[in-house]
């Protein structure tokens, strides 16, 4: 009976499935040199770039996929992917949004995100990637008064590339790992911010995602630096059109966070999951890390995990400068075929150190939901401290939870704590609410928002209200999925 | 109010229930006692709808409704309580945030505006006097971490706050100490009132001394095999129930 509850409507459709009708400046699919000379010929890049891209690919062609996480899926040929499509809009990039084609400026305005600056979400400035390219940023120059740079990567790389230099890939080396290295040969835009000294950005800073183009992959690279004494809040949203074949995400982000600076990272992602059958979705791999480098410096992750088909994701930190601290707040969803492998890691090197872990695991349908974390507290690190709760809710029974923590400690004096449960919402807790007079549906969503509601808090408000929409979206699917 | 007839329940081909008839009328409290298996619970879950019962046969009607054609919640919106007798653990729901919400989906079908949360922490407040709970209490998940007694003192309360028509008490006095079991019955006592009726379910006479039913019925192998005053209690507690068998 519940199973048949939970299952009701899958039959809802993924309301960000369509695909916009534009023509796209696509490169030729498959990978190699020439390729990687052509993407950074496009960009017009100095040299220290294309020779960092070609490194990064020289490695990248010596690995091979990571194998450790508890994901299935067949075998990316990457080969089959195009690495660079753009919308065509003319020779130049647009110089003002009056110049964007009114095409995107609608795909956005379907999608809820706002290009012009008047709109609603005013106090929020938003750089729209779409595939391969940045297509607009709103607010440059309201940011600019204060000293803060927000702009697409392409344009950081031409205006500051001694701070692309100084900054780009020190906290994911471009071997780090095969999608990062894949990511530092072949990415094509992303978002770039610096807050300078002692500057608390104005207004929310995000970057919204989106795939178009078939059989494209997107690469996209984020590095925010803030320096001493900063502060910035950050999110990130994504979306993709419903298609039959799976696209690669291989995202690289950096954060830095200079002494006394603090970087709050939201990211709500809702890639396309597939259908209910497991076809297509986005393959959702990524690296995500910050170094607390100065001291006192704090980095704040959260993530809300709804779409993809495939989701590797592990946002870290490295606790470098002393008095550092670090948290990552997780939801993560997996429904039907969705497959997620997703957690943290806190590497504590300073003194008096401190991170908060708190993950929220949903599986549903036969989705599998895995958290994969480690604490690693090294010699250096006096008076580290961790605490980590990692909680699996589980609606139905034939998902899977599952959690695999790794606490390696090498310092006598720090403090680890791990806490865990895993809970099912059982068909006697549905029926006390309904013999309460409370319905089914409102009964599941209550339960589920009250187990994401520590974590939901942390984002910024307007953020809160659609990650407890789109959870509620993703619950009607699991309610009504089961026929 | 309600009118039992010829109830019967199967479940996995036993016969649980064999032919219950029963009337309640409006202010009135029914005890029904019987040993553990005689089909107490299931009585009671059938009355609230409970899913996947087995078969059940026979007819039910409650405030002129045909009761077993309506889905749980329809039942409850008409004013039908069950006390469980294992109230389940909700973590993640705040008790208040459940009760407010059971509370105004009441009122919002009956046409009525929904309280605010003053209104309502002020109406929640003094109900909760009755069956001596602290406000921290509410401030937990629905159930969650309660003791035995916890619990039942929560189902009285939100009994009393739901205000419902007909109530259905299962075993609310299961593994109370006296004074628990004295909060209880002041609770239920609380209720009572001229249009509303009480179903009682229990072992023991004990809780009957402090809320004094109408009438007994003792259910024995799915059959009410005696009806009585309150007196039946008394001669029951001396004769065990033996003395039905026999």
């Amino acid at each position: 009976m519940l199973e048949k509850d939970l299952k009701q409507s899958l039959a809802q459709e993924y309301k960000y499935g369509f695909i916009t009708d534009i023509a796209s400046d696509e490169l030729p699919a498959g990978l190699n040199e020439e390729i990687i000379r052509i993407i950074s010929s496009k960009k017009n890049e100095p040299e220290f770039m294309l020779a960092w891209r070609l490194k990064a690919y020289a490695k990248w062609c010596k690995m091979s996929p990571p194998t450790w996480a508890k994901l299935k899926y067949n075998k990316i040929n990457y080969q089959d992917i195009i690495y660079y499509a753009a919308p065509k809009t003319g020779k130049n990039q647009p110089k003002t949004l009056d110049e964007v084609d009114p095409k995107l400026i609608e795909t956005y305005k379907k999608l809820g995100i706002p290009l012009r600056e008047h709109a609603k979400l005013a106090g929020i400035a938003v750089d729209a990637i779409f595939d391969s390219v940045s297509v607009a940023t709103t607010f440059k120059e309201k940011l600019q008064e204060s000293g803060v740079i927000f702009c697409p990567f392409s344009e950081a790389v031409q205006k500051y590339p001694e701070l692309i230099q100084k900054y780009l890939g020190t906290v994911v080396p471009y071997n780090d790992n095969f999608f990062a290295a894949l990511n530092s040969a072949v990415f094509s835009d992303g978002s770039f911010v610096y807050i300078p000294k002692s500057v608390r950005c104005p207004m929310e800073l995000s970057t919204y995602f989106r795939i178009n183009a078939a059989k494209t992959g997107q690469f996209e690279r984020t590095l925010i630096i803030a320096d001493e004494n900063s502060h910035v809040s950050y999110l990130e949203g994504c979306t993709a059109p419903m298609r039959d074949e799976n696209q690669l995400h291989a995202a690289v982000v950096e954060l830095i966070a200079l002494d006394h600076a603090e970087i709050k990272y939201s990211t709500v992602q809702n890639w396309y999951p597939g259908d209910e059958k497991g076809k297509g979705g986005i393959y959702n791999f990524v690296t995500k890390r910050g170094e607390c480098r100065g001291t006192h410096a704090k980095i704040s992750w959260t993530q809300v995990e709804t779409g993809s088909a495939i989701t590797w994701k592990y946002p870290s930190t490295i606790l470098r400068g002393d008095n550092s601290s670090s948290e990552f707040y997780s939801v993560a969803l997996s429904n039907n075929m969705q497959q997620a492998d997703t957690g943290t890691k806190m590497i504590h090197i300073g003194k008096n150190t401190k991170s908060v872990v708190i993950s929220k695991g949903i599986a549903a349908g036969m989705g599998q939901n895995t958290y994969r974390g480690l604490i690693k507290v090294l010699s250096s690190a006096d008076n580290a401290r961790n605490y980590t709760q990692c909680d699996s809710l589980m609606l139905g029974d034939k998902c899977g939870a599952h959690t695999f923590p790794k606490i390696s400690v090498k310092n006598k004096t720090a403090t680890v704590e791990h806490e865990a449960s895993v809970t099912k919402i059982s068909e006697d807790q549905l029926f006390y609410c309904r013999q309460r007079n409370i319905k089914k549906d409102d009964a599941v969503t209550m339960i589920v928002n009250g187990f994401c509601r520590s974590v939901f808090q942390q984002l910024p408000m307007e953020f809160a209200v659609e990650a407890y929409k789109l959870i509620g979206v993703s619950l009607e699917k699991i309610n009504n999925s089961s026929g | 109010m309600l009118k039992i007839r010829n109830l019967h329940a199967t479940i996995d081909k036993k016969e649980i229930l064999r032919g219950i008839n029963l009337d309640i009328n409006a202010g009135s409290i029914h005890a029904i006692m019987g040993p553990n298996g005689s089909g107490k619970s299931t009585l009671a879950n059938i009355l609230v709808g409970k899913e996947n019962i087995g078969n059940i046969s026979g007819t039910v009607e409650y405030l002129g409704k045909d009761l077993l054609k309506m889905l749980p919640e329809e039942r409850a919106n008409l004013g039908l309580f069950l006390a469980f007798q294992y109230p389940t653990e909700i973590a993640g729901i705040n008790n208040m945030f459940f009760l407010k919400t059971a509370f105004n989906n009441l009122r919002k079908q009956q046409g009525l505006n929904e309280l605010d949360a003053l209104d309502f922490m002020a109406l929640v407040k003094a109900k909760s006097k009755i069956v001596e709970i602290d406000e921290e209490f509410l401030k937990r998940p629905v159930n969650f971490g309660f003791s035995g007694g916890e619990k039942k003192r929560n189902e009285i309360l939100q009994m009393l706050v739901l205000d419902p028509t007909l109530v259905i008490l299962d075993e609310p006095d299961s593994g109370l100490d006296i004074d628990a079991l004295q909060i209880v019955a002041k609770g239920i006592n609380a209720l009572r009132s001229p249009n509303k009726s009480i179903i009682l379910i229990t072992h023991y006479q004990r809780l009957l001394d402090y809320v004094v039913p109408d009438y007994i019925h003792i259910l024995y192998e799915g059959k009410i095999v005696k009806s009585g005053g309150k007196e039946l209690a008394l001669e029951l507690e001396q004769k065990g129930y033996g003395w039905i068998e026999g």
